[in-house]
């Protein structure tokens, strides 16, 4: 089958404030299976959000190319970039929902600027996909009058509403206390199955979020190492692997494997 | 240690035209999308009700306050040499080719250009803008246009009602306070000001408003790129009072450019 992304070779290198360059993603490779849930885990700093934000177009690769179902995506621009955006739904770090719309307002918006649909059917679907995620009754108040997790649903609300291939997730748990994530997460896979969605998860919450981990990536120092299963990881003879293990997970991961 | 200088100043010259490149760009995205559809009216509406209608009264203050002091300045100057009859006509003259344009450009950069930079700056810092545009919404149609074509419409409407009560004002304290003759004062003002005058103080206008929307537009738009605005809620902070500091000052520059070209 197609992956739905593919990255090959992609370079991708910051000129930091003093003039030395420095590469964030240095002839990185990997794609990422339809239909399954990736993580890219990595420490802070280690290239993760840069990932997405060149899924996304928002920022351009130094050199290699990016592949989106397929297609060579590589440095698209205008109509193209918004077509293959359509692909896409993302949930941000922050949410970033739009705070002058009440929770409706913002579900509803890419209906209301992508489709041609009435007011009546949006109005039905954007009910409906508030039902799924638990948010009736809360349509008519503000980001502010929510808490993070609620938030967060209605950040996965509005990514959803134009049926997306692929969501991609960044750092979707942070800022949240354990009982909310673990239910983020409960909720993620409820959708994907839903849904039939590709996700892509970016977060530095190891432990917990390869519990939903078809394959995951590790990315450390601008390297990525694929990994076929959480399980994998742990028994990587690989130095850096190792200790990224040690630091990130420690004993937390066995148990969390146990649990899965 | 010579060399370091140098290199400091290409880095600088360097950040200087991406800076303007980035502008340039950034105006025509904004242009594009005021043509891009579906166009968002009620957006634009709202924008004149904020930019346009929410600057009435500051506008009205300052008009009538300016208008006031050149009657007074103006009748105490041309007294002395026995030409009061002339106020009207100098009050009228330079409000409409000067102070109208240029005060109501600074008092919409100060109120409304601000507000501007730090609502797309906020927008920008907490994604909102790249959620608009991962949703392949073009920002520049949803919400930056509107309000380009807004502050377009509004400012010199603001400055035709500045040039009005200005010279109401200079009406008052010349005609009311210090005895000028109406007739004189109305008859300068009708027999001087020239179809060209006015010309000149709507071309002002529209320059001035387009300075200032761009201006501060365009930089809350790029507060992450803008070196030394720092991060998060500071860097709004300061790129806001850089709009409203760059904006000002360009309106005062090409204030002169455009007196000494269409003078």
């Amino acid at each position: 089958m197609t992956p739905a992304i593919a990255f090959d070779q992609v370079v991708k290198s910051f000129t930091r404030a003093d003039g030395t360059v420095q590469a964030v993603l240095d002839k990185v490779s990997f794609s990422i299976p339809t239909g399954k849930t990736t993580v890219i885990a990595g420490g802070s700093g280690q290239g993760k959000s840069v990932t997405l934000k060149i899924i996304l177009g928002l920022m351009p690769l130094d050199s290699g190319r990016v592949f989106v179902q397929g297609r060579d995506v590589t440095g698209v621009r205008g109509g193209e970039l918004e077509k293959l955006r359509s692909h896409f739904g993302v949930l941000f770090q922050g949410s970033a929902l739009f705070d002058s719309l009440t929770v409706f307002e913002n579900v509803a918006l890419p209906l209301r600027e992508r489709t041609s649909m009435s007011e009546e059917e949006i109005h039905s679907a954007v009910a409906a996909t508030l039902a799924q995620l638990e948010l009736t009754g809360h349509d008519e108040k503000y980001p502010a009058q929510l808490s993070g997790g609620m938030q967060k649903r209605v950040g996965l609300a509005r990514a959803l509403q134009l049926r997306p291939d692929i969501l991609l997730f960044d750092e979707p748990t942070t800022g949240l206390d354990p009982v909310m994530t673990r239910e983020i997460y409960h909720l993620f896979a409820r959708m994907q199955a839903d849904f039939g969605f590709t996700s892509v998860i970016v977060s530095h919450d190891i432990p917990k979020i390869f519990n939903l981990a078809d394959q995951v990536i590790i990315l450390n120092r601008g390297v990525m190492e694929v990994f076929a299963s959480p399980e994998e990881i742990q028994w990587s003879e690989k130095p850096h692997i190792r200790e990224f293990v040690k630091t990130t997970m420690g004993d937390i991961y066995q148990s969390h494997l146990v649990e899965k | 240690m010579k060399s370091n200088h140098l290199a400091r100043l290409g880095n600088s010259g360097l950040y200087v035209l991406a800076d303007l490149g980035r502008m340039a760009i950034f105006l025509l995205l904004a242009v594009r999308g005021l043509f891009r559809r579906p166009f968002r009216f009620h957006e634009l509406l709202r924008q004149i009700q904020f930019i346009g209608v929410g600057s009435l009264a500051v506008i009205f203050f300052t008009a009538a306050s300016t208008g006031m002091v050149l009657g007074l300045q103006g009748y105490y100057s041309l007294n002395k040499f026995g030409a009061e009859g002339m106020l009207g006509s100098a009050v009228a003259l330079t409000l409409i080719m000067e102070l109208g344009p240029v005060l109501t450009a600074l008092m919409v950069a100060g109120r409304a250009g601000s507000a501007i930079c730090a609502e797309i700056g906020i927008m920008r810092i907490s994604e909102q803008i790249d959620a608009l545009e991962c949703m392949a919404i073009d920002p520049f149609r949803y919400f930056i246009s509107p309000k380009m074509l807004a502050t377009l419409i509004s400012v010199p409407l603001l400055t035709a009602i500045f040039d009005l009560v200005g010279i109401a004002g200079g009406y008052v304290a010349g005609v009311s306070l210090m005895g000028v003759s109406p007739g004189s004062y109305l008859e300068g003002m009708q027999s001087s000001v020239t179809n060209h005058d006015i010309r000149l103080g709507v071309i002002k206008s529209f320059v001035f408003a387009l300075l200032v929307v761009w201006i501060s537009a365009g930089r809350g738009y790029f507060v992450r790129e803008i070196r030394g605005a720092g991060f998060g809620a500071e860097s709004v902070s300061r790129v806001t009072t850089q709009a409203v500091v760059l904006s000002s000052i360009s309106v005062l520059i090409f204030d002169y450019l455009l007196t000494a070209v269409l003078l």
